[in-house]
């Protein structure tokens, strides 16, 4: 690798959600390369990190399988495939007042300096079609409470928060 | 991930065990469509029981598959199904689109 290359930082969000919540603390960051080839290294690290938060298996998959969407979509589409690009990304704590009672959560936050997203290619397609492309991002959005995109300067921002539904735990 | 194939006459049975996603997914691809449309296998059978994690790029190359032996006239099958496997299937409701069997012999029957 000839020169380190800067990673993004996050941009704060606008939405009600951020002004009404709690942001936590930074639990956990990967900076890494668009190299397909570290999406299984994320892939664990979620696994392990949402296991280790209490979320229940089906979400710690459905969860990790999000992550690994976004990121691939970041290597495919904002990146074009280039595999020597910055990609950072934020574990926060999160939370928020659900029914009455105070709801934990989980914030990732993806962030690169590739080209703009079309919003257009954001929608996915309906499952109805049989043909390939487009799944991952119905996936993105079973799997998330909140699914947010931003680009501020240079930088694209996607937001990922799940709530546990149990509001006795506590990331 | 690991590809690996066996042929018996016009069969062609591929294992694959690890992670299917986009950093190997064109692996995937390039094999099945290579013995759909060039080797002419009349049945291609791709079992899945090792199969830890799909992404969506690894059921694309499944659904690119099942379309290239469609438009060809053969049989495209999975067996074996894993639980993740399976999951992802299900998710994307295709779980029904593909001919779907326990197992080896099952789908060799048939």
């Amino acid at each position: 690798m000839s020169r380190m290359k800067t990673f993004p930082l996050p941009t704060e969000s606008n939405d009600q959600e951020q002004k009404s919540g709690h942001r936590g603390c930074l639990l956990l960051m990967l900076a890494l390369y668009s190299n397909p080839k570290w999406l299984s290294v994320v892939r664990g690290t979620v696994e392990r990190l949402t296991e280790t938060l209490g979320f229940p298996a089906v979400q710690v998959r459905s969860i990790t399988r999000a992550v690994d969407e976004a990121l691939t979509n970041i290597v495919r589409h904002s990146y074009g495939n280039r595999p020597d690009q910055p990609i950072a990304m934020y574990f926060r704590k999160t939370q928020r007042g659900h029914d009455g009672a105070v709801q934990q959560g989980l914030e990732i936050l993806l962030c690169d300096q590739g080209s703009a997203v079309d919003m257009n290619k954001l929608r996915g397609r309906p499952l109805k079609q049989i043909r390939p492309g487009g799944l991952g991002l119905h996936w993105i959005r079973q799997a998330m409470d909140t699914v947010e995109f931003t680009r501020k300067g240079p930088t694209n921002q996607l937001r990922l928060v799940k709530y546990l539904t149990r509001t006795s735990n506590t990331p | 991930m690991q590809i690996s194939a066996r042929r018996h006459d016009k069969t062609t049975i591929f294992d694959v065990s690890g992670d299917i996603d986009f950093a190997n997914s064109p692996e995937v691809r390039q094999s099945v469509l290579r013995e759909i449309r060039e080797i002419r296998a009349s049945r291609v059978v791709m079992n899945l029981s090792q199969v830890r994690y799909i992404d969506s790029s690894g059921v694309a190359s499944l659904i690119e598959g099942l379309k290239a032996s469609r438009d060809l006239g053969s049989r495209f099958i999975l067996i074996g199904l894993s639980a993740p496997a399976r999951e992802v299937l299900q998710l994307s409701r295709l779980i029904k689109v593909f001919e779907i069997y326990d197992n080896e012999e099952q789908a060799l029957a048939t």
